[in-house]
């Protein structure tokens, strides 16, 4: 299948490690990744701040990037494939050509998790990962696409990985975009709360299908000193004996 | 007499000051995780529950869209069983009607049942003015009156307060408005609510005025719907010889069918429980029976302006179960006097700024408080959208004042992101000086980040130029997509 990668612009700046998985990944269950260049951003933190205007630019630049381009369009990012497949939809006038092409690309974007699962049909990738691991279930990615266990599903068919339960998993861990600097007192509140249920799982690697509330949660992990990593997802589906992930 | 919201400070600053209340997080921590799970329990056991929060909400959207027709109707059934119904604009012209009301029957002061209408048009403000005490007897409401304090929860008004503050505030209030507590008196549940009990008897045995609001007010029987857990609420109601109540215009459903939807949703919804205790329904007056005069006060109060919003009118299909109080994040952390408004929490962030009922201040930062997580939409019986309000309502909070330095942000990040070789550059740039990026950021919003949590660290390359450099080592094919 030819694949068609929005990598979002916090992986292309911040976690190319996440991006290179996601192609190393693909590649080796046999399918062509394609990278659109011309792709920046989703607009998703425009949208959700109330710059509607500034995200519907973002938003037409990214459909006149993949419009035509691939049968899946993969997205390393819960809440960038609900913000295209969700909200995008709610962009411009109705009978509108946005509106239209709108329709047409956004069915075809997909976490990555739910590409595996649903679209590939698989949850067995040849993945080796011997670690604790816990699963933080990201608000957007299970509230708004519904990935429900497909995540979970992924983790517990990878090779030397034991997951672990997260106590309070399904409560947001308090990022919410530029919540965190309008409102850091709750945030960090928020955020504390995650860190110690993380980890009082005795987890090494905290893991998630975004980057942004991972940048949160490490952030927050990182200046406890709490002993617990942050690893998107797509780098543990990648990681084999061959090729493991620098710890 | 009782304190007001009036000149609270707004959510950003409310907040800061409420999570380092530890005795305030750790009282709402167990109550609303004690709510949220019975409410869980009771809501999973129902395999149609999505079928009934679908009914729910297109019961709600029809009465709305024929609201004038079904109030009508209202008024024609409440005149014909023998009540009179009279229509407020506005808060004023409620508190008006009511002291009116209240004056011709030549007494002093009122009961009230448990009412969100009448908190909202601050009634008992107005009353006192009047020379009108009016008595809260729901017994979360007679702990923030007696405690001269302000709700914080549509439904568990006190949710704030453990069982020892409510003992300090019962032993040294209550005598002072009527039968005081015992001297004896433990924080034991049963206790406090025996010394309750005891105060409010008295209370409901001299009370020839009530003043409460509804649940539900059925359109074509003219029927009002009160449900509640204590029985206080039904002594007010049948006890007295006159009964006000003030009704939200958006508290109309058209008949009992529809009634009897919403009245599987709000009891699993508001108190995780089948069924409420007690649900008290009147249909005007009844010789020898029960209150002898009977008035509605229908409410607009900004619900017209609601109702003209497309995306914004959704949040008059709310049933005040506060179902999304108990689960938020939000909410637990900074509990409801953040909010500033009788109605905290997600409905409260978009139902205070659309009712007009704070500050201009004020009503800005509510639709920033909360950080899209979705839970309370999950969880709402009538299907609200509130992320999609939420943002709806920053839209226009953002093209407002005191947004500038945000707008120019994001102007910037959309200069920045409006091309992808200027974007490629300015990756580069980063990268190129990642050894000198500080650990600790200036300005608010940096500074806001990096107080409390770390940053990532700048990668060598990004994503996009290890791409490139991958692809045009290995094939050489690859094709210029760029369209800048």
């Amino acid at each position: 299948m030819r694949i068609a990668l929005f990598v979002t612009c916090v992986n292309d700046t911040l976690y190319p490690r996440t991006g290179q998985a996601v192609v190393r990944l693909l590649e080796r269950l046999g399918h062509q990744v394609d990278f659109p260049q011309a792709q920046t951003c989703c607009g998703q933190m425009h949208y959700n701040t109330g710059y509607r205007d500034a995200a519907t630019d973002l938003a037409v630049r990214f459909l006149r990037t993949f419009q035509d381009r691939a049968e899946a369009i993969v997205v390393p990012s819960g809440s960038c494939a609900a913000m295209i497949r969700d909200n995008y939809p709610r962009l411009g006038a109705p009978e509108s050509r946005l509106r239209r092409v709108s329709a047409q690309v956004t069915p075809r974007v997909y976490d990555l998790s739910e590409f595996l699962v649903d679209v590939l049909g698989i949850t067995d990738v040849g993945a080796y990962f011997p670690h604790r691991v816990t699963y933080h279930p990201t608000c957007h990615g299970l509230r708004m696409l519904g990935l429900g266990d497909k995540p979970t599903q992924l983790l517990r068919a990878v090779r030397g990985l034991e997951l672990l339960d997260l106590e309070g998993a399904a409560e947001c861990c308090g990022f919410g975009g530029t919540f965190a600097v309008k409102n850091p007192a709750v945030s960090t509140a928020m955020g504390s709360d995650k860190a110690r249920h993380i980890a009082a799982t005795g987890a090494e690697v905290v893991c998630a299908v975004d980057n942004s509330c991972l940048m949160h949660i490490g952030g927050t992990l990182q200046r406890e000193r709490a002993g617990v990593r942050a690893v998107h997802l797509a780098e543990i589906l990648a990681a084999t004996e061959a090729e493991p992930i620098p710890a | 007499m009782s304190r007001t919201f009036l000149g609270l400070p707004p959510f950003g600053a409310a907040s800061q000051t409420a999570t380092t209340n530890t005795q305030l997080r750790h009282n709402l921590r167990h109550a609303s995780h004690t709510i949220r799970d019975r409410r869980a329990e009771v809501v999973t056991e129902r395999a149609d529950w999505p079928q009934l929060r679908a009914a729910g909400a297109a019961i709600k959207d029809r009465t709305l869209r024929h609201l004038d027709h079904y109030l009508e109707q209202l008024e024609r059934a409440v005149t014909a069983a023998g009540g009179t119904v009279h229509w407020a604009r506005d808060a004023d012209e409620a508190n008006a009607i009511v002291t009116r009301l209240v004056h011709e029957t030549g007494e002093d002061s009122v009961v009230k049942v448990k009412s969100m209408a009448t908190q909202e048009i601050e009634l008992n403000q107005a009353l006192d003015q009047a020379g009108i005490t009016a008595y809260e007897t729901d017994l979360a409401e007679l702990i923030v009156q007696l405690g001269d304090d302000l709700p914080s929860h549509l439904l568990v008004p006190a949710i704030h307060r453990n069982r020892s503050e409510i003992r300090e505030i019962f032993a040294s209030q209550m005598h002072r408005w009527g039968r005081g507590a015992p001297s004896d008196l433990t924080d034991d549940p049963h206790d406090l609510a025996e010394a309750a009990r005891q105060h409010l008897r008295d209370r409901f045995l001299k009370a020839k005025v009530a003043v409460s609001g509804a649940n539900f007010a059925v359109a074509d029987t003219g029927t009002m719907v009160v449900l509640e857990s204590e029985g206080n609420g039904r002594m007010c109601l049948t006890l007295p010889q006159t009964l006000i109540s003030v009704v939200g215009i958006e508290k109309v459903v058209p008949s009992w069918q529809d009634l009897e939807v919403m009245l599987q949703l709000l009891p699993r919804s508001a108190t995780g429980e089948r069924m409420n205790p007690y649900t008290s329904t009147w249909t005007g007056v009844h010789a020898g029976d029960g209150p002898q005069e009977f008035h509605l006060v229908l409410l607009d109060n900004g619900r017209s302006s609601v109702l003209a919003d497309e995306v914004g009118r959704q949040a008059l299909r709310c049933i005040r179960c506060s179902a999304c109080l108990n689960i938020c994040p939000v909410y637990e952390r900074t509990g409801g006097h953040a909010y500033g408004s009788v109605y905290p929490g997600p409905i409260g962030a978009i139902l205070t700024p659309q009712l007009g009922l704070v500050d201009r201040e004020v009503a800005r930062e509510l639709p920033y408080a909360s950080t899209l997580c979705g839970a309370c939409y999950e969880v709402c019986p009538v299907a609200i959208d509130i992320p999609e309000v939420l943002v709806h309502l920053r839209q226009r909070s953002a093209n407002g004042s005191g947004h500038r330095l945000e707008r120019a942000s994001m102007a910037v990040a959309n200069w920045m992101l409006a091309d992808s070789t200027r974007f490629s550059w300015i990756q580069r740039a980063a990268s190129a000086g990642r050894h000198l990026a500080p650990r600790h950021l200036p300005g608010s919003w940096g500074r806001a980040w990096t107080d409390t949590r770390n940053l990532p660290e700048i990668p060598a390359a990004s994503f996009r130029s290890w791409w490139s450099s991958r692809t045009s080592s290995t094939s050489g094919t690859q094709r210029d997509d760029r369209h800048d």
